[in-house]
């Protein structure tokens, strides 16, 4: 019996001892993993991610970089899960708002300030304030600005000239409406919008509502004061957005139509207008049927325009708002890498080749295509950057203001409904 | 007669012997067939929906663990949910459809083509298509075809010089247009059940029907149906549970909307909980659906599959 145990606590003493052997081994050889989730899908914009990953292994030997690249849909649903379990990649793509201040309050991401607040502040100065901003709760920095984006409209030049619209003319949104009427005048479909996958349709509620509340309106309406969402200026938002959906604006079968759906009609010449993100000019050539789309040079843009006595500024803008969040047991190069690639070299190549709009001050004059030019310099001289209203009021109420912006236009919601369904939502998110 | 009794005397003492053998035997087999089933049962069936209705008291995100109690809110929420309701209402309409149209329809064209005539293997094979497609890609055809740009529906339109007309995003019609494509897509499914109850019914009664003069319809109404009366409960059962699980086929249709008018009661818990992360709301949404379905599924058999 006792031989029989002391052979036994030698096998046990043998396998520790192999175990801790291979342990060490291991730590050696691989020195420090950073883990890096993407969402990525355009084979071109993987190889200059790719590329990132080894310049930044080439320049800090002993710290290896992989890199996993994960369809939108399959990121999203696989991400809470990761993040509770030992298997959570070091960093992650975010898109800031609700969600990643969900993240931050389960304990599981590690905050950038002492990275970015190092050496006098020296790469938080070199970053747009607005976008640092936008990732920050609770005066801690919960992700690394990595691109930011703008909404703006986009129109077809020569639709424009042919209902004889002057597009440099609409600066408020009464301007806005008589161009919309101007244009369906002369038998041309004025807007293109998605309404099956809504949000393309919360873009004009979450602006109109900018425009009516402003920056402190509308951080007043988060912060629960003048009746919260409920209160004037989301009201008359909704009514004005009725106002517009009146003139029946959009292409016929709008409400069952994706935004790929709206980028073909736009794409294709069907509509003369669209709400869309910075990157139109590729994305309406793509998704048009002839795949080549409107000339660059038939494309205009203009901003949202502003309303009569609201507080909200031209340039207030809404749109995108992207950074890389780190989880807790990160390595501790990680913030490294981070600062590497929100450098402006690095920035720049990722304007350039990517064409995403940085955040790093002054990348954007790596951009060479005018209209994406116009977007970085209007971008440069925003006064307030509000993310999508479906990830800054996280998910739920995101939905409800998907929701209501369709039933609101399409004329089966009363304004004040939608704002007090909006505002029902979100009293509970405010704890 | 005394055959007979010492017969069933012999098969009495052998099926009391091997009761008795199967009392000594099992145990054995008991231990060794029962856990792995058990087991598996327990992890994927019991654990979640006990998991499930001890979410569903929450207001939880999916990140971290639950810790906000809500008690009965979530199920309050549902309740008053106009979206919700407009599932039911839905989830009923596909029902009354399946009931109305697709297994009277069904049930014709078994009639119809159970027969050995000419052509009617290749009929039966045609009208059985619809089902082998997948939900999701009959979603994306039909999709197409309701398409008033570059679909079927405008191709028509435009043949006979009218404006073409956008079902799916009509929140009216929407929900008949879907009701289309789920009967075009289950009834050749119903039909091969019918088919196969056809085929069970004995000739001989059908032939002694004709022999007393009965016509065609009589022979239908007063010897098949009846005689067919297993399957065609069987097949209602099946055609109200497929209802009440609906949910691929209208994610590439409409997704749910205009407006929710298209939603189930799936879709309902997909698009009300899993993508907007409102883990206690949607298991909520699932213990109702459970409770739902197996309150059907139970009292129709009892009810209606008792002799069957």
């Amino acid at each position: 019996m006792s031989s029989r145990y002391h052979r036994m606590r030698l096998i046990s003493a043998t396998a520790v001892a192999l175990a801790g052997g291979m342990f060490t081994a291991g730590s050696a050889a691989a020195d420090s993993v950073i883990r890096w989730m993407h969402v990525e899908q355009v084979p071109g914009n993987i190889a200059v991610w790719n590329q990132i990953a080894r310049d930044f292994e080439a320049k800090r030997p002993g710290v290896k970089v992989e890199l996993q690249f994960l369809e939108n849909q399959a990121f999203k649903a696989k991400l809470p899960t990761l993040l509770q379990s030992n298997d959570a990649p070091s960093i992650f793509y975010s898109w800031g708002g609700g969600v990643l201040k969900a993240q931050s309050e389960t304990g599981t991401l590690r905050p950038i300030n002492a990275a970015i607040d190092a050496n006098g502040g020296e790469w938080r100065k070199s970053i747009n304030a607005s976008a640092v901003d936008g990732l920050t709760f609770d005066g801690k920095v919960w992700a690394s600005p990595a691109r930011t984006g703008l909404v703006s409209f986009y129109y077809n030049k020569e639709l424009f000239k042919k209902a004889g619209v002057d597009a440099s003319k609409i600066a408020t949104w009464d301007d806005f409406l008589g161009a919309v009427k101007t244009l369906k005048q002369a038998g041309v479909t004025p807007i293109a919008g998605g309404g099956r996958d809504k949000w393309p349709l919360h873009f004009y509620w979450s602006y109109l509502s900018m425009r009516e509340a402003g920056q402190k309106g509308f951080a007043d309406a988060k912060a629960g004061k003048n009746d919260g969402f409920a209160g004037k200026p989301f009201v008359k938002a909704g009514e004005r957005l009725a106002e517009l959906g009146k003139l029946e604006p959009f292409q016929n079968g709008y409400l069952g139509a994706t935004w790929n759906d709206a980028l073909a009609t736009f794409g294709d010449g069907r509509a003369a207008l669209i709400l869309s993100f910075e990157n139109t000019p590729s994305t309406q050539a793509s998704n048009s049927t002839s795949r080549k789309g409107l000339a660059d040079d038939n494309i205009g843009r203009f901003p949202f325009p502003v309303v009569s006595g609201g507080a909200g500024l031209t340039t207030d803008s809404f749109g995108g708002l992207n950074g890389w969040a780190v989880t807790k047991n990160a390595p501790p190069e990680t913030e490294e890498f981070l600062r590497y690639m929100a450098s402006i070299d690095v920035q720049k190549v990722l304007a350039r080749d990517t064409q995403i709009m940085p955040v790093a001050k002054g990348a954007s004059e790596a951009i060479s295509k005018p209209l994406l030019k116009e977007v970085a310099e209007a971008l440069a001289k925003e006064t307030w950057h509000q993310n999508f209203l479906d990830q800054d009021l996280g998910p739920n109420v995101g939905a409800i203001v998907n929701d209501i912006s369709v039933e609101v236009v399409s004329g089966s919601m009363k304004p004040a409904d939608a704002a007090q369904q909006i505002e029902d939502a979100y009293s509970l998110e405010r704890k | 007669m005394s055959a007979k009794a010492v017969s069933s005397g012999n098969t009495l003492a052998v099926s009391r012997r091997s009761k008795r053998s199967l009392a000594n035997s099992k145990w054995p087999v008991l231990i060794l067939f029962l856990p792995p089933a058990l087991l598996l049962f327990t992890v994927l069936v019991i654990l979640p929906m006990g998991e499930a209705a001890w979410y569903s008291f929450y207001n939880w995100n999916g990140y971290g663990s639950p810790t906000q109690w809500v008690g009965w809110r979530n199920y309050q929420l549902i309740f008053r949910n106009s979206a919700f309701t407009q599932a039911l209402i839905n989830n009923g309409l596909i029902v009354l459809a399946s009931l109305c149209v697709q297994v009277p329809l069904a049930l014709w064209l078994a009639t119809m083509i159970s027969s050995r005539i000419k052509g009617a293997l290749f009929f039966r094979l045609i009208f059985f298509l619809p089902y082998v497609l997948a939900d999701v890609a009959a979603g994306m055809i039909w999709r197409f075809v309701y398409d008033g740009d570059f679909g079927l529906v405008a191709g028509i339109s435009q043949f006979i010089g009218v404006e073409p007309p956008f079902w799916l995003a009509d929140r009216d019609l929407a929900m008949y247009a879907i009701l289309g494509v789920v009967v075009w897509k289950y009834f050749g499914f119903h039909m091969m059940l019918f088919i196969a109850g056809l085929q069970a019914i004995d000739k001989s009664v059908l032939e002694a029907a004709d022999i007393d003069g009965a016509t065609g319809f009589q022979k239908f109404r007063l010897v098949t149906l009846p005689l067919l009366g297993s399957t065609v409960r069987l097949s209602v059962f099946f055609a109200v549970v497929g209802s009440l699980q609906l949910f691929d086929m209208i994610m590439p249709l409409t997704g749910g909307g205009p407006s929710n008018s298209t939603q189930t009661m799936v879709t309902f818990l997909y698009n009300f909980g899993v993508t907007r992360m409102q883990v206690g709301f949607g298991s909520a949404v699932g213990v109702v659906l459970f409770v739902i379905c197996v309150t059907l599924a139970f009292s129709y058999k009892r009810v209606f599959m008792r002799n069957d």
